[in-house]
């Protein structure tokens, strides 16, 4: 919502491997790029592109293996347990399922009051109560629902609980993985007109997690595409949709079946599926279902390069693929 | 009414659940038809009662809590619901084929996949165990799988493998229909791209009829000749592909279009339908939808409304909205009067 915004995360490249018995899976593996205050970054992929961890690495729920997380400039990757404790106030995440996210046995109420009470937000229970009425409010939650148990809610009020929760320590910064994915789609986009009034309302910066991409594009300013732990194409969501440079980025959007009758697409059919992230091999990761591949994309990883302002693009051969397209 | 050309005539098909906390209405007077070949995109979300009038057709309603309450599923002229559960079994997997949500539940984890394709075709061909094999590995060649994969079991597969497997066996014994329960909505969108061509390629060249129930109105557009929307155990539209998508008349059928972010468009906000779907316990009266509709007239929470020819071959259950496409946008206000 606010492209000029100041720089409020940056991410330098950072990367999380899990060892695992067939050997190191990188699941994140060096990605950087920044986010302004009061925008949204979409991060799609598909599953198993990392998109998630690199969500929860970004706010310490996982550590690093190695890079950067600044936060107004401060790596906070580097802060002690207890620094860290007050910055979570200022990062917050919101978890796809709003089935399992939730402790059952606590009441929306006590849902929404657990935040505050853990970080010792309000000395008198009265001020509290009277904070967890005004962010039910906020996120259109009736007040009769305070003493309601979550499996009492259907899937768009729990979701409604996840953001409250999320918002009660008036954070600057919220991930947001896959939020609505669990959604039917009139609750989903609910779910989205209330995150985006939000956002308008406080100018919050969100993290946006999907791998949907008609939402993403609804919800975002700019989006990074992921393919296996790497980030393959950057850019402003008008530029990736009417144009998108990465051969994974093309295939992925001509992928989308538009709910319009007679629009015929080109489909790219990718072949094969995404192979292993344990261990991959140098080169570029999508070389094997390229349909431009050569030898040079075994070789050599392509960096995440400028083509041109606010387009970044993974690919020897991103400019070689801008007239081919154009036919 | 018996029309011979129609390959699935359902009439009033009414199936409810009854369980402790009352009678969930999950399919309530429920008409539709199919003819020979075609392709039905049946649409609603998640409670509407599309798995439900699919497990009902396939006699696979969980008795109890399941239980029909009436009407009659003709399928090439005759009650499905009239046969006994031998027959039904040489039907299922015969005739009518069913393809299941989800890959990695619906296959056996410990049987190679040529074995189970091959129990279909055993089970309904007189054939023996070599042949059935053999025809196995057809199957699977024509689902896009090598043969040397034929002796791998469902958990050397990747998702979108494992489905095609599940088409493979669902296709064995060549049905004349098959019905997709939200085949893709597991997968990824390029596996599911890749899932939607096969099924695309292998319409064509086995002519099966194709019942595919689904909440992506991207796939119905791609994939059906005819959609039904669903709302609250009623199917509240009905129409040829384009019809629908070009002249959605009942306000579900609206409100679900414009609940999808348009990926051409830019939209600030989403026009969403208000509230939430209605009990299936404590259904409202008159029209389901009428709590949540815009255009609601008095009439609409007394008088259940009939399903109305609006144009040739399309239906729609609103006598509000039924002349929207009549007059150049009849504005909603001047007919709530």
């Amino acid at each position: 919502m606010n492209p000029n915004g100041q720089p409020i995360v940056e991410v330098n490249n950072l990367k999380k491997y899990f060892q695992t018995k067939k050997g190191m899976l990188h699941a994140v593996d060096d990605v950087s790029f920044t986010i302004r205050k009061g925008e949204t970054l979409g991060l799609v992929g598909e599953s198993g592109c990392g998109k998630s961890t690199l969500g929860r690495v970004m706010i310490r729920l996982l550590d690093a293996t190695s890079g950067e997380v600044k936060f107004w400039g401060e790596d906070i990757l580097k802060y002690s347990s207890g620094r860290m404790k007050a910055m979570r106030k200022k990062v917050q995440i919101v978890f796809q399922d709003p089935y399992s996210c939730l402790n059952p046995r606590l009441s929306v109420s006590e849902l929404i009051a657990e935040p505050l009470v853990v970080n010792k937000v309000f000395s008198s229970s009265a001020e509290r109560v009277k904070k967890i009425r005004e962010l039910m409010d906020t996120v259109g939650l009736a007040q009769r629902l305070v003493n309601s148990y979550p499996h009492e809610l259907d899937g768009g009020r729990r979701q409604r609980v996840g953001i409250a929760r999320s918002l009660a320590l008036s954070p600057e910064f919220i991930v947001l993985d896959e939020p609505v994915s669990a959604l039917d789609v009139c609750i989903q986009a609910q779910i989205l007109n209330l995150l985006n009034s939000l956002q308008r309302q406080f100018g919050y910066t969100y993290v946006f997690i999907s791998h949907n991409l008609s939402v993403v594009k609804h919800v975002s300013d700019r989006i990074a595409v992921m393919y296996l732990g790497k980030v393959v194409e950057l850019s402003d969501y008008r530029s990736l949709f009417v144009e998108p440079l990465h051969p994974y980025t093309q295939a992925l959007l001509s992928a989308i079946p538009l709910p319009k009758f007679g629009k015929k697409r080109d489909r790219i059919i990718l072949e094969g599926d995404v192979p292993s992230p344990i261990e991959p091999p140098e080169g570029c990761r999508f070389q094997g279902r390229c349909l431009y591949r050569q030898d040079i994309c075994k070789e050599k990883t392509p960096e995440l390069r400028e083509l041109e302002p606010g387009r970044s693009v993974a690919c020897h051969f991103a400019r070689a693929l801008v007239p081919a397209r154009g036919q | 009414m018996e029309n011979k050309k129609l390959l699935l005539d359902i009439q009033d098909l009414t199936i409810h659940y009854i369980t402790e906390s009352g009678n969930v209405h999950a399919v309530e007077n429920l008409n539709l038809t199919l003819e020979h070949g075609e392709n039905l995109g049946f649409v609603g979300e998640t409670g509407a009662g599309k798995t439900t009038t699919a497990l009902g057709i396939m006699g696979l309603v969980p008795n109890p809590p399941g239980k029909v309450m009436g009407g009659k599923i003709l399928f090439e002229g005759e009650d499905l619901l009239k046969k006994s559960e031998r027959q039904m079994r040489d039907i299922r997997g015969g005739k009518i084929a069913m393809i299941f949500q989800d890959p990695m539940t619906s296959l056996n984890p410990v049987m190679t996949v040529d074995k189970q394709i091959a129990e279909m075709v055993l089970l309904h061909n007189d054939v023996t165990e070599q042949q059935a094999l053999e025809r196995a590995q057809e199957m699977l060649e024509l689902v896009g799988i090598k043969r040397e994969r034929a002796k791998d079991f469902p958990h050397q597969f990747s998702g979108g493998m494992k489905q095609r497997v599940v088409i493979a066996i669902a296709l064995a014994c060549n049905p004349t229909l098959l019905i997709a329960d939200e085949p893709t909505t597991a997968l990824d969108v390029t596996i599911q791209a890749q899932v939607l061509e096969l099924m695309h390629d292998l319409r064509r060249k086995i002519n099966t009829s194709l019942v595919m129930i689904t909440h992506d109105l991207g796939i119905v557009a791609e994939m059906c000749d005819k959609v039904a929307i669903m709302y609250a155990g009623k199917v509240v539209e009905y129409a040829p592909t384009e019809a629908l998508f070009n002249r959605p008349t009942h306000p579900y059928t609206e409100g679900l279009f414009n609940s999808i972010p348009d990926l051409e468009k830019d939209e600030e906000e989403l026009k969403v339908i208000t509230g939430l779907m209605p009990d299936p316990t404590n259904l409202p009266s008159g029209c389901a939808f009428h709590p949540r509709c815009p255009y609601a007239a008095d009439s609409c929470s007394s008088e259940v409304p009939a399903m109305l020819e609006i144009a040739p071959g399309h239906f729609a259950a609103c006598p509000v909205r039924a002349g929207r496409w009549a007059k150049t946008e009849a504005a909603p206000a001047e007919v709530k009067s």
